[in-house]
């Protein structure tokens, strides 16, 4: 039951904020963000860019161009994925608005093909 | 015969075999008639009251014999170099022990040194490792010898890795097994009734010879066992009296004999020909191979039997298995849309068909399954032709609707045959439509691929992405083998690298037992030298700090291998298996002064492999922080691995 409660609480943020319902939320701060971006471990799988790795999501990133803030924060939350949940008590809100804020800052990446190294 | 007891001549090999003994004055007659001028002399002087019979007072005043083997003929460990002479074994890796001197000098002074070489190795974990890695490349096994009991502990996770992973090893313990005649203290103490009960669940055979010829049995024996599919490590303990003792002559000439390659058993035709038929009427068929392949032409014969299905290929993490650049190639997603399914040499064909989460409320993790209703299962592989039960590595049990135990490389030709059989016209052109599709499909992978490989393309630490392109581009040219990678670099070689040769990849460790990295690419670069291609690890700093000591292995054999790390600082695995467990908890992990969870850091101090790499007399950089760098430092160790000297650089990577 906790489960399906879970799936259907982040599948309505999702669908929520991809259907331009984007509740406004205190923007947060990028610098301080990256710091708690280590410090509560996100780095650990993400890397310290947000870039992913095997062991999260199958290469799927958190940056740039991050979920949205309501699927990220229900998922950071409430995930019963392969990622554990983070609650209030161990990551507070204003941490979580941080990061994200971190998140969103990451430069777009470019395009491999102009990677000499990755066009070859 | 007892070393140093030269009174009491007892027979340990007949002791051994439970042949009487005979009594000390008897045994040591012989000896009476070479008494020397002083023993006759004192023989003189006896009073003639109680007249002591010749072999007594040889027995009482004889001059000792030593080395007593020296004057009885040839040690049995000349023989036994003989033996392993006879088998194509080119190196022993091996770190040295009294237990097994009697052979250990033999192979160098009587055997040459050669046929096998002796590698003076720093840990028994890295001999079996390096075993391990030279047999990936190479095909052809390799022979250790460990100390019986201290030493067999040391290499035992080595052992185990290489029976996991399917590996064969030939491994000789020495132990002293004469409780009445071998020396007190340590080699008592490093003595055991019966060591190879210590790997037996992890071993595919294992015997202790207790005479020459039954050496001469069990040795190639135990060759034709470890490489005969299903491949794995075997065991022989080696008394050190039997090593040390004359070669007597019982009558019966010593015989050694013929090894003959055994052919591998091949999975039963009328499974074959249903396989076959199986797949040819699938609409998407897809072939997912872990152990499966072990050479070059295997990997074309897969790609035969790909393109005869347009059956997209799961590359698991055993082997390379299947051309990276085919465009059958694709991640394990495709397993989700299969209607058939063939699992060739799965480690775990339950985690192939299932995931499991760990992650819920109760702490036990879920289990989902990822195919769709009424997807057939087959199995090819050898896997049930070797399973043991102490140790858990043959996984949760999947059942499946068609099982062949069978060598895969032996049976993919009869298999591709059958398919060609069963194709209709119809049906070979229902598959030949899909090629275009296929094609599409990997390209759009590829891009995506990319894509993600160059987010944080100019990041510090260097992401696991650069350092796999940065390394490529300097040993593209060349023949190049990624052997072996430790830590975890996202499967970014795999994912980005035009592989097709076994050597270009050659899998994981199999029983994931962390040290085996770098002693295993050691291992790897040694087959690769003799081939003349130059060898790369992506080398994990936790596993290297295991047993560092292989570094001075090769370069003190002049072993060419390039060593870049991928120092993420930490036990990255339990980094985030720790903060899993205080996010289950509710808990804010403690991380102390570190960056990561108390105990699974590697900082504060940061080690500094390069200064590691030059003290045992490797070329060496770092630490590399910025990409910028990479490249041109990459450069300069490429041309002493050239010149035929390993070389390491410290690049301070992101975690994973």
């Amino acid at each position: 039951m906790h489960r399906q409660i879970v799936r259907v609480a982040l599948a309505a943020a999702v669908a929520g904020a991809f259907l331009g319902f984007n509740p406004a939320f205190a923007a947060g701060d990028a610098a301080r963000g990256k710091l708690q971006f280590v410090k509560h471990g996100c780095w650990q799988c993400h890397g310290f860019r947000g870039q992913g790795s095997v062991a999260s999501s199958g290469g799927k990133v958190l940056a740039p161009d991050p979920l949205p803030w309501e699927a990220f924060s229900a998922f950071v939350r409430s995930t019963n994925r392969a990622m554990p949940p983070f609650s209030e008590k161990i990551l507070p809100n204003r941490d979580l608005e941080d990061i994200y804020a971190y998140l969103q800052s990451v430069p777009k990446t470019a395009d491999y093909k102009s990677i000499p190294l990755l066009a070859q | 015969m007892a070393r140093g007891d030269s009174g009491l001549k007892v027979d340990r090999r007949k002791f051994l075999t439970g042949v009487a003994v005979a009594g000390a004055a008897g045994t040591v007659a012989p000896h009476a008639a070479d008494a020397t001028p002083a023993a006759s002399a004192a023989a003189a002087r006896l009073p003639s009251a109680l007249p002591p019979t010749a072999q007594t007072i040889a027995a009482e005043t004889g001059t000792p014999d030593i080395p007593p083997y020296s004057q009885h003929g040839r040690p049995g460990s000349d023989f036994m170099v003989d033996v392993i002479k006879t088998l194509d074994i080119k190196y022993l890796p091996a770190n040295p022990a009294s237990s097994f001197r009697g052979i250990h000098e033999s192979l160098i002074d009587y055997g040459g040194n050669k046929q096998p070489e002796f590698l003076t190795c720093m840990h028994e974990e890295s001999a079996v490792g390096m075993a391990h890695g030279y047999f990936k490349v190479a095909g052809k096994p390799l022979m250790t010898l460990v100390h019986g009991t201290v030493g067999l502990q040391h290499a035992s996770m080595g052992i185990y890795n290489a029976f996991c992973d399917r590996v064969p090893v030939i491994i000789m313990g020495g132990t002293d097994l004469d409780a009445a005649y071998r020396p007190p203290g340590v080699p008592t103490v490093h003595s055991a009734q019966d060591i190879n009960a210590m790997v037996r669940d992890y071993t595919k055979w294992d015997d202790t010879p207790v005479s020459a010829q039954h050496f001469a049995q069990s040795f190639v024996r135990a060759y034709k066992i470890a490489t005969t599919p299903p491949y794995g490590p075997v065991m022989l303990a080696l008394d050190a009296g039997l090593q040390q003792e004359p070669i007597e002559d019982h009558g019966q000439k010593l015989y050694i004999p013929k090894y003959v390659k055994g052919a591998p058993p091949q999975g039963e035709m009328g499974a074959v020909r249903e396989a076959a038929r199986l797949l040819v009427n699938a609409e998407r068929p897809v072939i997912v191979a872990d152990r499966a392949i072990n050479t070059t032409q295997g990997i074309k014969l897969l790609v035969q039997l790909a393109e005869l299905l347009q059956a997209p290929v799961v590359r698991q993490r055993g082997r390379l298995n299947f051309p990276t650049t085919h465009y059958l190639s694709r991640p394990a997603g495709v397993i989700r849309q299969a209607d058939v399914i063939l699992g060739l040499e799965l480690s775990d064909y339950w985690a192939t068909v299932n995931g499991f989460v760990d992650n819920n409320e109760h702490g036990v993790g879920m289990n989902e399954s990822h195919i769709k209703p009424g997807t057939k299962l087959i199995s090819l592989g050898n896997h049930d032709l070797m399973t043991k039960s102490n140790y858990q590595e043959f996984q949760r049990f999947q059942s499946v609707d068609l099982q062949m135990a069978g060598d895969v490389e032996a049976t993919l030709p009869s298999l591709i045959e059958a398919v060609k059989s069963a194709l209709t016209s119809d049906r070979k052109a229902a598959i030949e439509r899909k090629i275009e599709a296929n094609k599409k499909a990997w390209q759009k992978g590829r891009d995506n691929t990319h894509q993600l490989a160059a987010i944080a393309w100019d990041a510090s630490p260097i992401s696991t992405a650069r350092l796999v392109m940065e390394t490529y581009n300097q040993v593209k040219d060349l023949d190049w083998s990624m052997a072996v990678e430790s830590g975890n670099t996202s499967n970014w070689a795999r994912r980005l690298l035009p592989m097709d040769k076994h050597y270009h990849w050659t899998g994981s460790s199999g029983g994931y037992g962390v040290g085996w990295g770098s002693p295993a690419a050691v291992g790897a670069a040694l087959a690769n030298r003799d081939e003349g291609r130059f060898t790369v690890n992506f080398q994990g700093d936790g596993d290297l700090m295991y047993a560092p000591g292989v570094l001075w292995t090769a370069a003190r054999h002049k072993i060419p291998l390039l060593t870049v790390m991928h120092n993420n600082r930490g036990y990255h695995q339990e980094v985030m298996h720790v903060q899993r467990l205080a996010n289950f908890r509710n808990r804010v992990a403690y991380l102390g002064n570190d960056m990561a969870p108390i105990g699974t850091s590697i900082q504060n101090p940061d080690v500094e492999y390069h200064k590691l790499a030059e003290s045992m007399g490797w070329w060496a950089k770092g630490p590399i922080k910025d990409p910028a760098e990479l490249g041109p430092a990459l450069k300069e160790a490429v041309v002493v691995v050239k010149s035929g000297q390993p070389a390491l650089l410290n690049v301070w990577t992101q975690p994973r």
